[in-house]
């Protein structure tokens, strides 16, 4: 059988999508299945990423699974200058499953080539991200009771922000979704995206400040706004504090809506949110785990 | 002009018994068209001219290759960078064959993905390229999808 890997989004189904949230929402009530007994795993993180890693970990420890591994490429033979195919030729002998995060986009994707076992990529550079996309959608559809029909608000950088790419193009895949778009000029949706839309029929809206129009998002999805995204320093200074989403404005927004971020938060979502049982981002995280349960069940065939 | 004139031009570059003649090579290219169809490895009797001048192209170079004939998966190659090359294949001194050369669905190796970032530009690896426009070339690269456009692309 051929090894299934989870590199791009876009690589799964519609089918995959649903087969894994339900995997995740049982893993959600019974964390501790000790599937990966007698496997081992390696965790390669060729840079830091201390939220991915530790909820991968968990992941595999509630599933009974031994991890090997580093968790920065400082502490690996890459620093001693081996090369990716190396490295990934080696570890691929020693295990079960790689997961895997690097500073490089495509690497991922070359990792999976040279592999002889199943990779997950846990970030590719500025690429992709899919178990964030995936962990995304079961927020979605736990806090919603479904994956139809949502009106989705993505604010923040929508220019280089790969977590709202994948979330598009995932979302797409389910019945009539609305996209807003709030971003500066500077960090606006990019058109291949919004081509993509139109030539699948999907409704998008444009706006360039966050105002009433939220109080009909069933999700509102913050990212954050860098500031070395931006060529002229002012042009930051001036949009700054126009993409800071406070508890005032949630007033009149619809009951169910629920406020996701990748994290880590800075600024863009006031502290005065997170009292309102309208902010989900700390649960949001949490689901992390379930869902990268569920990614390693599903990959290695393990339910 | 006169057919001794016409007799003479025709003259530059000499006939050849049996082979592909490559045609309407932009002249600036054609040591890369060379390089990527590696005639250099070739060891029959090989031809070429460049600057010659060209209603369509300025100015265009010639490739005449004695008893070498191409699949066309091997001769759409060129394509990237000569887009208007046509082939003449030669059977006892006459063109049997005309062909002309096709963008194909998919590159492999021959361009450099533009994003510097791509882990084929860090790493000894081959690139690949799904076509996905063909007028004006946008090639999207297997590894870190991003498009390299016409204006953007490099020969490796």
């Amino acid at each position: 059988m051929e090894k299934k890997d989870l590199i791009s989004i876009t690589d799964y189904s519609k089918d995959d999508y649903l087969r894994i949230l339900e995997l995740a929402a049982d893993f959600e009530a019974n964390p501790n299945q000790r599937l990966l007994e007698g496997k081992v795993v390696a965790s390669l993180f060729f840079e830091p990423s201390t939220r991915t890693r530790l909820s991968f970990e968990t992941a595999i420890n509630r599933l009974g699974g031994r991890i090997i591994g580093f968790s920065d490429a400082g502490s690996s033979s890459v620093s001693k200058g081996e090369t990716l195919h190396d490295t990934i030729r080696m570890v691929s002998n020693y295990v079960d499953l790689i997961v895997m995060r690097h500073p490089l986009e495509g690497s991922a994707r070359y990792a999976a080539e040279v592999a002889d076992v199943p990779v997950i990529n846990a970030g590719d550079g500025a690429n992709q991200h899919p178990t964030q996309t995936l962990l995304d959608l079961f927020s979605i559809q736990k806090t919603q009771g479904r994956l139809d029909n949502i009106n989705i608000f993505m604010i923040g950088d929508l220019k280089y922000g790969r977590t709202v790419h994948s979330l598009l193009m995932a979302m797409s895949q389910f019945e009539n979704p609305i996209f807003n778009f709030i971003a500066p000029d500077e960090l606006a949706m990019p058109e291949e995206y919004k081509l993509f839309l139109k030539e699948k029929g999907i409704r998008f809206f444009e706006h360039t400040e966050i105002n009433e129009n939220i109080n009909h998002a069933d999700i509102i999805y913050m990212t954050r706004v860098q500031k070395e995204r931006f060529m002229d320093p002012i042009e930051y200074e001036k949009v700054k504090n126009v993409y800071i989403l406070r508890n005032s404005m949630l007033d009149n927004t619809r009951p169910n809506v629920r406020i996701l971020h990748p994290l880590p938060r800075i600024n863009e979502i006031h502290t005065d949110v997170d009292t309102n049982e309208k902010a989900y981002y700390f649960t949001q995280a949490l689901n992390g785990v379930f869902v990268r349960q569920a990614i390693i069940a599903h990959i290695l065939n393990l339910k | 002009m006169n057919d001794i004139l016409k007799k003479k031009l025709k003259l530059k570059v000499s006939a050849i018994n049996n082979g592909t003649v490559i045609d309407h090579i932009p002249s600036e290219n054609l040591f890369k068209v060379i390089s990527i169809l590696g005639l250099q490895k070739v060891k029959s009797q090989i031809t070429f001219g460049a600057n010659f001048e060209s209603e369509k192209l300025g100015s265009k170079a010639i490739i005449k290759l004695s008893d070498v004939f191409f699949e066309d998966d091997e001769i759409n190659k060129i394509s990237l960078i000569a887009r208007n090359a046509k082939l003449n294949i030669i059977r006892d001194y006459e063109v049997v064959e005309k062909r002309v050369v096709v963008v194909p669905d998919e590159i492999i190796g021959i361009v450099k993905c533009f994003n510097p970032k791509c882990i084929t530009n860090n790493e000894d690896i081959t690139t690949h390229f799904n076509v996905i426009s063909k007028n004006p070339l946008d090639l999207k690269c297997k590894y870190c999808e991003k498009i390299t456009h016409e204006d953007q692309m490099l020969i490796k």
